[in-house]
């Protein structure tokens, strides 16, 4: 799928400006209420911000309510969010995390249950998106996107015979052209897939093996990367690296040889969904601002620029059919049976996940030399020091020689 | 003694200040490394648990002394160089030494991969020859170089103010002693400059020791250093207790290093008292 910019940019502006204005100007009416500020916590690039003439949401949201200022703020991984969200949980009146942290944090008792009185526009969302295993009773949630992660690959330098599966990650001919998922639960899903078992397992066994299995895919890898990977596919830097089919599609716009991988082993489907943490200090304007991104105009408008898949039909209509009809963003049924959603995992189970992952980050197959390398730098220390000892002495010596 | 209590008053400020910056966190960092992350109980897995990670803590030592050493060899000469021109000149170079401090570390650190990358600037040059690219990224002589870069004026500006400070009288006087011009840098100004090589020892090798962007912007998979691992406990994993713990240690490793550095020069320095 490739739009090209020149062409679309100005129609796409009048048509987004004018159908966003619209429906800003006459479905809403502005709340009665002084100047606040409404925390947004969402993943890096991941909201339509006015470039290439695509809709700017906080700004419409703004002019929709000028009583309200949105803080905007991004993190890179779910635990980033997570991490923050818990030393200060006041701090954002809405996030956007992914299925299995939503699960993690409404059972921590760490999200407000929504009133849907403020979000009428959860109607357009398809029954599909409703009720989701995360998130049963769909208390606490409202899909924001969804999407499935793969492989993506630079065709012109990976020969396309490689390319079977998850083993092109661990393929020794592209060492230091792979690049990997920098955080735990993405990282282990690779491994675990590639070594044939659910990305959910909790078996110490299992993730020791697929520890075993990221160790030896680590010299073979570029570097640990979050949206860094944006950049070094793009140029060229690297040429291999699994990420969310969404992000492909825009990064195929600037290098037109990356391709796109369902691998066969299986593949993660996430959903992210829009949430409110329990102490939200502006948990009405969350909801409106919740409602403003399910407004079939501007989810249209702001996921075509995301490229990630819309989770209510009735946004399509407002898409460039090409988005819409793309296979890599609507798979069809027979690949997303392949797709498997992250659940939870226990406490444990997560902190050893963690440590196993550090284990990885940190393992080391040269340490002899760094033993011998440190040996030799205390022996020279000493040796310094032993030596201006002796010297100072010889001085004094000298010194009471001339008295 | 006496003379300068009617004074103290004026270090209040401080003092508050290191109290809340400095003191409580301190405490804060050992009461997190010597308790649990789940339960929250006093244990000493935390310390006992990072000799796993001694390969990370010898690797930071050894990169930032090689780095260290370098920032010496470098910034000695200029920072003689510079003591020694006219003061108009002086006041120049200094500001030029300190250029590069005005702009963001992370971008410097940042410019350094457009520079080095496989598709980088330097590599686009060679390939355009008709040459193979360079493995010029991701090994520890990147680490070194992004760490000399970033450093240096903590090693030239210290020893530029200690050498600049010593009496031309002196060493007037050893050249009419009859020393030779080596003779009168290894016997007179070498020692006098001591102190500044200490302090800029002690500038560059603290910060480059904990430092953690560079190592992962510049290095490759296998040159993590203890300020990633930090960095990723508290920011990714949420284990602050192991981060607390490692920053413990690694506090409790830049003391001992810095010991050292006073021990053998502080013997340089009494050799100097008349």
């Amino acid at each position: 799928m490739i739009r090209s910019k020149l062409f679309c940019i100005p129609a796409a502006t009048l048509l987004a400006a004018a159908e966003v204005s619209a429906s800003a100007a006459f479905s809403y009416m502005p709340v009665q209420a002084a100047q606040t500020s409404l925390n947004v916590y969402n993943w890096g690039q991941y909201i339509s911000d006015g470039t290439d003439g695509y809709i700017d949401v906080i700004a419409e949201f703004e002019a929709a309510y000028p009583d309200i200022k949105v803080n905007y703020m991004t993190f890179d991984s779910n635990e980033t969010m997570y991490t923050k969200l818990k030393t200060d949980p006041a701090a954002f009146d809405l996030i956007i995390p992914s299925d299995y942290m939503i699960e993690k944090l409404a059972r921590e008792n760490m999200l407000a249950e929504l009133d849907f009185d403020n979000i009428p526009n959860f109607e357009y969302v398809d029954e599909a998106f409703r009720h989701p295993a995360f998130d049963p009773e769909n208390k606490y949630s409202v899909p924001y996107t969804w999407g499935c992660v793969g492989i993506i690959y630079n065709s012109r330098y990976v020969n396309e015979d490689d390319v079977t599966g998850w083993e092109l990650l661990w393929n020794p001919t592209y060492a230091g052209k792979i690049l990997m998922f920098d955080n735990p639960r993405d990282a282990f899903a690779v491994a675990e897939l590639e070594l044939g078992y659910s990305l959910n397992t909790e078996d110490p066994e299992i993730l020791q093996a697929a520890t075993q299995k990221l160790i030896e895919q680590k010299n073979l890898v570029q570097s640990y990367v979050m949206d860094q990977i944006f950049d070094k596919l793009e140029r060229g830097e690297a040429w291999i690296g699994p990420y969310y089919a969404g992000d492909y599609l825009t990064m195929v716009e600037e290098n037109e040889d990356l391709e796109f991988l369902f691998p066969e082993e299986g593949f993660n489907l996430f959903i992210d969904s829009c949430c409110i943490p329990k102490q939200a200090q502006h948990k009405k304007e969350a909801e409106l601002f919740i409602n403003f991104l399910l407004d079939p105009a501007v989810c249209g408008q702001n996921l075509e620029y995301l490229g990630y898949s819309v989770p209510e039909t009735a946004a399509k209509e407002f898409m460039d059919p090409e988005v819409t009809e793309s296979e890599i963003a609507y798979p069809d049924d027979e690949t997303l049976s392949h797709g498997e959603a992250f659940k939870a995992l226990t406490d444990q189970g997560n902190q050893l996940m963690n440590e196993l992952w550090l284990t990885v980050k940190t393992s080391d197959d040269v340490l002899g030399r760094y033993i011998i390398i440190t040996v030799a730098a205390i022996i020279l220390c000493i040796g310094l020091w032993l030596f201006f000892k002796v010297r100072k002495r010889i001085i004094k010596a000298r010194r009471g020689t001339y008295k | 003694m006496k003379r300068n209590s009617g004074k103290s008053w004026l270090s209040v400020p401080y003092i508050v200040w290191m109290l809340l910056f400095s003191i409580i966190p301190l405490c804060i960092v050992i009461y997190y490394a010597f308790t649990d992350s789940l339960t929250g109980e006093f244990t000493f897995s935390n310390i006992t648990g990072i000799l796993d990670y001694a390969t990370i803590f010898l690797r930071s030592i050894w990169l930032s002394v090689a780095a260290t050493i370098i920032c010496l060899i470098i910034g000695y000469p200029v920072a003689y160089t510079i003591a020694r021109c006219k003061p108009r000149t002086q006041r120049m170079l200094q500001m030029l030494v300190m250029l590069p401090m005005c702009m963001s570390f992370l971008l410097r650190t940042l410019a350094w991969v457009a520079l080095l990358e496989d598709t980088g600037i330097i590599n686009n040059i060679i390939t355009s020859l008709g040459l193979q690219p360079l493995p010029l990224i991701r090994n520890s002589g990147a680490v070194i170089l992004g760490m000399v870069y970033n450093y240096l004026p903590y090693m030239i500006l210290p020893l530029y103010t200690v050498i600049s400070k010593i009496n031309p009288r002196l060493i007037e006087a050893a050249e009419d002693l009859g020393c030779s011009k080596a003779k009168t840098f290894t016997k007179v100004i070498l020692p006098l400059s001591v102190p500044g090589i200490i302090s800029g020892i002690t500038m560059v090798f603290v910060p480059a020791v904990s430092t953690f962007y560079i190592s992962q912007k510049l290095g490759s998979t296998g040159t993590v250093m203890v300020g990633d691992i930090i960095e990723s406990q508290f920011k990714g994993a949420y284990n602050p207790n192991l981060g607390a713990a490692m920053s413990l240690i690694l506090m409790i490793l830049i003391f001992i290093c810095i010991g050292i550095t006073n021990r053998v020069a502080g013997d340089e320095e009494e050799v100097m008292m008349p």
